[in-house]
């Protein structure tokens, strides 16, 4: 192995002298033989301030370890407030005989006594003591301390240079030893820092700043693609990740000169996207939300799963009761927490959890807890009519039914028929009699039927809360989704609105929640319903913990209200990552707003579609016949728009078929966007054109329908005209 | 979504009045005028308060999947047939109850047969081939069927003697919870 860092600095050890072992026995307190030249000495007598010659090496490193022992110990090392703070670190764990690597260095009890004697003052002239032992009037020869100092020693070695300069400390010289002292203590201090960083960096790494940004110069093509082939090492990934966060804590100090923060953020990002397995859009968007360090605790949270928790049905049972029944199943579970009164948390079962007869018999379901909080914060009463417009699988609606207590209504609603299933399942299972179960798509209520109390939409999303749950989160999430999923946000939002009675004598609350944490579909989405909808404002939600909406990010401002919403995040809270907003509607939909559906106002006429901001196209979602004032059974038809898409239609089929469009020579035509056709089939084109062209015709009906916006029957009889046309 | 026609109507009291005791509190009136009535979507009975029925007739028949508690489904040839769905309601007014043990809850719940072993106890003077409710020790309702033996020729049956035949079992919950409910 070589040499180490200590025989590098100290040298060889000295050998071992009988004083030593002398002085050893008198500090316990056993007897001792005479031995020559050694001047008997109480350690009690020392002062404090003589200097403890700097740990080297090893010892420094033992020290290290020992600093994270009991705060005990380094309470008494804190008292040496006035001398380098280093110094007291390395006094303070000293005395801990558990660890067996510092009892053979330091011997334990000796550093006990020199503890005691660190704390004992504070100034810094050193005392002297009534009973100062052999304080004879011999002068000392100060040169023989240079002597002993040069030597590198063990530690117990300065239990004898302190014992030297007791013995040849008198009037005459304590203000030159004194300042000596002070020397030393500075020097030692400045080692002492250097050390520490040099040993809280990895042994390879040089210099005091990690390097973690390799050379740009290096990065040619063959050394990206192999670096792509292999592997990722996840260990250096996670040394790596540590070390970039330790820095960007830091940056001012730890920084690299001629690096930028934004390289050592890129390189996070880098390393979070092969570390966890995430794709860079989604990593960054994460990233974005905290600062470095949380987002590093955020993602490792996003590794394990949540605890199992359960929901007791209050209408059947008392989750005393249900607890009481579980355990005698064989099931391991406490309280969720102080914030619910009917959640329970299971650490193990030894019995399918699914399919005990508590389960079958309807005492409890299988919920998140995050699940709870949407339906804590609506707080529905008693005979109130209530609105769940994505009730599957059903945890929230039962919720709302036990809290009624079966009184009133509820409305679960879902879209998909598929999940209703689950739904009236749940429903029958837990006993819930006051609910009807409709699959429409939320976006059409409150044409269906209004005038709620409370609704509660717990909005489909895109998930990245519930990682945890479903890690093809990860990969699945691009830029896309993130512009679909807050358009029908949006719209099931205002809907939901529009739903509720705001002259509702105990209600007019609208829940918002969903299971991201993404602001794009949180604190976006609730900005723009209240831009939309100036009769509603947000309200406390009235949840007993949770942290507070952004007001503002990335740039964009939102209104201060959106402090009310909350966030949850599983790194924080141990739950899935959760976003809760409550709005109370106080006054009647203006008529002039534009409806979720695309309808305006009380008129009913179609207007643009409702939900547009400045990145989406408006669709236009007139209906075809809408404008035109003719009698036919098919609203007329437009020939130039007809001819136009003819036209793009006849090219496709060209270039389907590997033809040249241009060879139609059609003035203004478009040049192929997609794939070019490979063979330029020239004059053959032009002669062909003829007998293809009928076959276009039929194609055109095909290609038409994919390519343009306009019903197929339309293209079909406008091609048909034409057909008639040119003969 | 309609209220029973007449003979529909026959026909869902039969087979209720076999497991149950008291028919006239199922549709008696509240203070408030609201009473439990019967309604028919898609061939499902389902037994639900008038007022939500009212307030769902504003549902579509396509889109409309479930009111309150369903009872079960009027087969094509007219027959009732009840489902596990309608337990809670059997059980409140029950003529004949079974309990089983804890040793025969699982047995059930999966759907085999009430054996005599398995029966903690069961209520007097019951007669051969009526509708019973199979309870729990603990007075959980775990589903209902139909008795194999009068209590008196029962009690002279050997332990793995068949006592009730399962009609129903909140198993069912997991195990048909594809066909249980309108699709």
């Amino acid at each position: 192995m070589g040499v180490g860092r200590r025989m590098k600095k100290q040298g060889a050890p000295e050998p071992l002298s009988e004083e030593h072992f002398a002085n050893l026995k008198r500090k316990k307190g056993l007897p001792v033989d005479d031995t020559p030249a050694e001047v008997p000495s109480s350690k009690k007598r020392r002062t404090s301030n003589k200097p403890i010659k700097p740990l080297k090496g090893k010892d420094a490193a033992n020290v290290k370890t020992a600093t994270a022992k009991p705060a005990g110990k380094t309470t008494s090392g804190a008292k040496n407030g006035k001398k380098a703070p280093p110094k007291s670190k390395k006094q303070a764990p000293p005395a801990s005989d558990s660890d067996e690597e510092m009892d053979d260095e330091f011997g334990g009890s000796d550093l006990d006594d020199i503890d005691a004697l660190g704390a004992s003052s504070d100034s810094d002239i050193p005392k002297l003591g009534d009973d100062f032992m052999d304080s004879g009037s011999s002068v000392y020869d100060s040169d023989q301390d240079d002597a002993k100092k040069e030597k590198f020693v063990f530690s117990d070695d300065e239990d004898e240079d302190e014992e030297d300069r007791e013995e040849k400390l008198t009037a005459a010289n304590i203000e030159g030893l004194s300042r000596k002292l002070d020397q030393e203590r500075e020097e030692e201090a400045a080692e002492n820092e250097a050390e520490l960083r040099q040993d809280a960096l990895q042994t390879n790494i040089e210099g005091d700043k990690p390097r973690i940004l390799g050379d740009d110069d290096d990065e040619d093509e063959l050394s990206s693609k192999t670096k792509g082939l292999l592997a990722p090492d996840l260990q250096m990934l996670r040394t790596r990740i540590t070390e970039t966060i330790r820095v960007l804590e830091d940056f001012a100090n730890l920084g690299e000169e001629g690096r930028s923060r934004a390289e050592y953020t890129d390189q996070m990002l880098k390393d979070f996207c092969a570390y966890y397995g995430y794709n860079e859009y989604l990593a960054e968007k994460l990233i974005n939300l905290f600062p470095a360090r949380e987002a590093f605790a955020f993602f490792e949270a996003n590794e394990s799963a949540r605890p199992v928790v359960i929901r007791t049905n209050t209408l059947r049972t008392h989750r005393r009761d249900l607890a009481q029944a579980l355990i005698n199943r064989g099931v391991t579970l406490e309280p969720v927490g102080k914030w619910s009164k009917v959640g329970l948390q299971v650490f193990e079962s030894t019995v399918p959890l699914g399919a005990t007869p508590e389960y079958l018999a309807g005492h409890y379901i299988l919920q998140a807890a995050s699940s709870f909080l949407p339906v804590m914060a609506l707080c529905p009463q008693e005979n109130e009519r209530v609105l769940d417009m994505a009730a599957a699988p059903g945890g929230k609606t039962t919720h709302m039914a036990a809290l009624m207590k079966n009184t009133g209504v509820i409305f679960a609603n879902d879209p998909s028929k598929q999940r209703a299933k689950g739904l009236i399942g749940n429903i029958h299972r837990l006993g819930a009699r006051n609910t009807v179960v409709c699959n429409y798509d939320a976006r059409e209520f409150p044409r269906v039927l209004g005038g709620f109390d409370r609704v509660l939409l717990d909005a489909p999303c895109s998930g990245t809360g519930v990682i945890a749950k479903d890690p093809s989160v990860k990969t699945n999430r691009d830029e896309k989704d993130f512009m679909t999923l807050p358009h029908t946000q949006k719209q099931l939002l205002l809907a939901a609105i529009d739903s509720v009675n705001h002259a509702s004598k105990t209600g007019g609350y609208i829940v918002y929640s969903t299971c991201s944490v993404a602001v794009e579909e949180n604190e976006q989405v609730v900005a723009y319903a209240l831009s939309r909808r100036p009769n509603v404002r947000l309200v406390e939600t009235g949840l007993p913990f949770g942290k507070e909406g952004f007001t503002h990010f990335m740039g964009k401002e939102f209104p201060p209200s959106m402090k009310m919403t909350r966030r949850y995040y599983p790194h924080l809270y141990n739950v899935d990552g959760f976003f809760v907003a409550k709005f109370q509607k106080i006054a009647p939909t203006p008529a002039s707003a534009v409806l979720a559906n695309g309808y305006k106002g009380k008129n009913g006429k179609p207007s643009g579609d409702a939900v547009t901001t400045a990145d989406e196209e408006v669709v236009d979602k007139t209906p075809v016949g809408a404008e035109c004032e003719t009698q036919d059974d098919f609203g007329g038809f437009d020939d130039d728009q007809d001819k136009d898409y003819m036209d793009r239609a006849k090219r496709n089929a060209m270039r389907r078929r590997g033809l040249d469009p241009r060879a139609l020579n059609q003035k203004g035509a478009k040049k192929a966007k997609d794939e070019e056709p490979e063979e330029p089939q020239g004059t053959k084109v032009t002669e062909k054109e003829s007998k293809k062209e009928v076959k276009e015709k039929k194609k055109d009906v095909k290609d038409a329908g994919k390519e343009t916006t306009e019903p197929k029957k339309d293209s079909k009889k406008a091609s048909k005209k034409e057909k008639k046309a040119k003969k | 979504m309609r209220p029973l026609t007449e003979p529909e109507t026959k026909v869902v009291f039969d087979k209720l009045a076999n497991y149950m005791t008291d028919l006239k509190s199922l549709i008696a009136p509240f203070d408030d005028g609201d009473r439990y009535v019967f309604r028919l979507n898609h061939s499902r009975v389902y037994y639900v308060r008038l007022s939500i029925a009212n307030m769902a007739t504003s549902i579509s028949r396509d889109a409309l999947l479930s009111l309150g508690t369903c009872l079960g489904k009027l087969t094509k040839t007219g027959k009732f047939r009840l489902h596990i769905t309608a337990l809670p309601i059997l059980a409140e007014h029950a003529r004949y109850k079974i309990w089983v043990k804890e040793n025969g809850a699982q047995p059930f719940l999966y759907g085999s047969n009430v054996a005599k072993a398995h029966v903690g106890r069961w209520s007097d003077d019951c007669p051969e081939h009526s509708g019973c409710v199979v309870l729990s020790m603990a007075d959980i309702p775990l589903g209902f069927g139909v008795t194999a033996r009068s209590t008196a020729e029962a009690r002279r049956l050997d332990p793995t003697g068949i006592v009730c035949f399962r009609q129903s079992d909140c198993g069912e919950y997991l195990r048909d919870e594809d066909t249980l409910f309108a699709g």
